[in-house]
């Protein structure tokens, strides 16, 4: 009688989530669907149009231009976080004076809102006058236009990304600090030095970690989508940093296609739902869970 | 929640103070032009006692319009952009305002022709002007040779211009650009104009012509100066201009002699580098098209009721109060720009701090001046050109190849658009 009382007490005090999860996330995940299906400009009644928004998008090179650029960018974005943040992690979890200081500069640049980023960045990698480009000068190279060259302006937003590792960094660091001492002890014991105790200690131990930041890595990257719209207005140059999300906005809010848009959205979910799979997949052989 | 939602609502609505009627404005600007536009707005509260207006500046106020008119509670009234009036009024987002107006004795002879006609779409009104602008080429007279620094002497051909900027552009080591002549790339703000500039449209009737023959002429024309400049070293060198609202604008630090832009551009100059010396000429003509000459692209900020406003009749009495001479011409020149009407007072020009203020009203009058065209798909169709634009401007593309993927895009949203906006 009691456990029954328990869980009415339980979901009333659930309730204020259960509705906001209800209202704000299950229904426009459902609603999205639906408009998916039909030609609907916000103003006037949706009408069922069938599958005619995703035969469009399978013919929409425009489409296809942000799918290559969304991919690009997740294939470059995600390892290259992810070894840094691992890097970084790894650097912060040795014994030296003042680490706390340490952890918490290289914590807070992830803090930075996104659009200050973008503007900061804009200054950063100017061509002409940027930081980065007077530094490479200084050193005798001669620089690229990072931000108008569509060859470099994906990689200007790839690098940019790696700003944002402290959130992983954090999370490796705990799961650093969690392998055991014993086994570093014993591979010393085998005679493994430090490339050796990392790769055959160190990365095991934390790859259930490893897989998760991967996993929200993807998905994040999939998404990317405040720093080019600050940084690179439409896409430009010529639409080599335009993305899927870009698309999705610009679809809804610019040219009044919400059908379209949703169906652009339930794409990207297929998309992001299957590279997830493949990684987990990947993942079984490479991936050393404690407890079977 | 909506307790609080008829709270804040409540509380806008009673800021007008006891009997008078409160009307929304949301509006685009910020800093000075927005100060400008709430001097006007009290001026409209002070001169009666039955409507008080609440002005808001708000960002994105195109979007956030078209979703507050969604969700049926948009503004009385919306400073929007010329441009979107075709798409608003297909989506059906927009009041008619043709009754309102003739009510209130505003018609075609109350504006500038040019001004006038966008206004109106599918026979029916749908906005009237808040500030309107005119766009001509800015010249730097000490940047020049002395035989093409003044306006009557300025070359009048694209061929002549095109010569001028070869001569005074400067190269440094390695071949970087130092100074240019001429950049149809910088602003870079009306890139779907430049075939109009060469006699073509974008539209012609109920076809999408982006790819006309005057248009590629018009991209083959920029993509000359890519050519000749490098594109690298061109990119390169615009990576370095500053913003164009701050000193470390290209024109005022002399990175270019001349440049596209519209009247406001004497404002900034005022503001940011009061000592910069320039004057403006019309934008020069292809030599074999002399008809051309005196075109001018137009541009207009303008104001518009949303459909299912509250109060739709109040909102007119300060739109209407807006078009008044006394009061346009107010706004106008504190913003730095021409006005729309067709009447101007001797003061307004006299007294204008825009020293070319007539040249911008000649070239708004002129038979050749243009504007964005009306069409749903514009939006899209200026994204196109864009691209189109910068795959030129980087020698990715030939002007044909990159026109001809625009047309080949847009034909297909064009077809999309009538079948699934226009026929319902």
């Amino acid at each position: 009688m009691n456990t029954r009382r328990d869980v009415r007490i339980g979901i009333l005090f659930a309730m204020p989530w259960i509705f906001g999860f209800l209202i704000f996330l299950v229904y426009p995940i459902l609603a999205s669907l639906f408009y998916s299906f039909t030609n609907f400009s916000v103003l006037r009644e949706p009408k069922m149009v069938g599958i005619s928004n995703y035969r469009e998008l399978a013919g929409d090179d425009v489409f296809l231009t942000t799918l290559k650029n969304t991919l690009m960018y997740v294939v470059g974005a995600v390892p290259l976080g992810t070894v840094v943040a691992i890097g970084l992690a790894m650097l912060l979890n040795t014994k030296v004076k003042g680490m706390a200081l340490y952890r918490t500069l290289f914590f807070l640049p992830s803090l930075v809102p996104m659009v200050a980023l973008g503007t900061l960045f804009l200054w950063v990698f100017n061509g002409d006058y940027g930081l980065l480009n007077n530094a490479l000068r200084g050193v005798g190279l001669s620089p690229p236009n990072w931000l108008s060259d569509p060859l470099w302006a994906k990689w200007t937003l790839i690098l940019i990304s790696t700003w944002g590792s402290g959130q992983a960094m954090v999370i490796y660091l705990a799961a650093l600090q969690d392998v055991p001492i014993s086994l570093y002890e014993a591979a010393e014991l085998d005679g493994a030095k430090l490339w050796a105790k990392t790769r055959n200690v160190t990365l095991p131990m934390i790859s259930p970690v490893i897989l998760f930041n991967v996993l929200m890595g993807i998905i994040g990257s999939l998404q990317v989508f405040a720093v080019p719209y600050v940084m690179f207005p439409d896409g430009q140059p010529a639409r080599s940093t335009y993305f899927f999300a870009s698309y999705l906005y610009d679809n809804a809010f610019r040219f009044q296609r919400m059908g379209y848009a949703s169906a652009i959205g339930w794409v990207m979910f297929v998309i992001t739902l299957a590279l997830t799979l493949i990684a987990l997949k990947v993942s079984d052989k490479h991936v050393h869970y404690e407890r079977g | 929640m909506a307790v609080a939602l008829y709270v804040g609502e409540t509380s806008v609505s009673r800021q007008g103070g006891a009997g008078r009627v409160s009307v929304i404005y949301w509006e685009k600007w910020t800093g000075d032009e927005g100060e400008q536009m709430r001097k006007v707005v009290n001026a409209f509260n002070a001169s009666q006692s039955k409507v008080f207006v609440k002005y808001l500046s708000i960002s994105s106020v195109d979007q956030k319009t078209m979703l507050a008119t969604a969700g049926n509670n948009p503004p009385d009234v919306a400073g929007i952009w010329l441009e979107q009036i075709a798409q608003f009024s297909d989506a059906g987002a927009l009041t008619d305002l043709t009754n309102l107006a003739k009510d209130s004795g505003l018609g075609a002879d109350h504006y500038i022709k040019g001004y006038w006609d966008p206004l109106n779409y599918h026979g029916s009104l749908w906005a009237l002007p808040s500030t309107p602008a005119s766009i001509a080429l800015h010249v730097r007279p000490d940047l020049v040779p002395t035989e093409f620094a003044t306006p009557e002497t300025f070359p009048k051909t694209v061929e002549g211009l095109d010569a001028m900027s070869k001569r005074i552009s400067k190269k440094g080591k390695g071949g970087s650009l130092v100074m240019a002549g001429f950049l149809p790339s910088n602003p870079g703000w009306w890139n779907w104009a430049w075939g109009t500039y060469f006699g073509g449209k974008l539209v012609d009737g109920d076809k999408i012509t982006v790819n006309s023959v005057e248009n590629v002429r018009a991209f083959e024309w920029c993509q000359g100066y890519a050519k000749e400049f490098g594109s690298k070293e061109m990119t390169s060198f615009q990576g370095g201009f500053g913003n164009f609202s701050s000193p470390q604008d290209a024109f005022m630090t002399g990175k270019v002699a001349t440049e596209i832009n519209g009247v406001w551009k004497g404002n900034y100059i005022k503001v940011q580098r009061p000592d910069t010396p320039w004057f403006a000429v019309p934008f020069p003509y292809p030599a074999n098209r002399p008809d051309l000459a005196g075109h001018a692209n137009l541009s207009q900020d303008v104001l518009t009721i949303p459909r299912g406003a509250k109060h739709p009749k109040e909102a007119f009495e300060f739109i209407a109060f807006v078009q008044r001479q006394d009061v346009m011409e107010r706004l106008c020149k504190s913003h730095g720009k021409n006005s729309p009407l067709a009447k101007v007072s001797e003061e307004f020009f006299n007294t204008h701090p825009n020293k070319f203020i007539r040249l911008f009203d000649q070239l708004a009058r002129s038979p050749k001046a243009f504007s964005s065209p009306q069409i749903g798909i514009y939006p899209q169709i200026s994204a196109e050109m864009t691209v189109a634009f910068q795959e030129v401007n980087n020698l990715q593309k030939t002007p044909k190849q990159a026109l001809d993927d625009a047309q080949a895009r847009l034909d297909k949203l064009w077809i999309t658009y009538k079948s699934q906006v226009l026929t319902r």
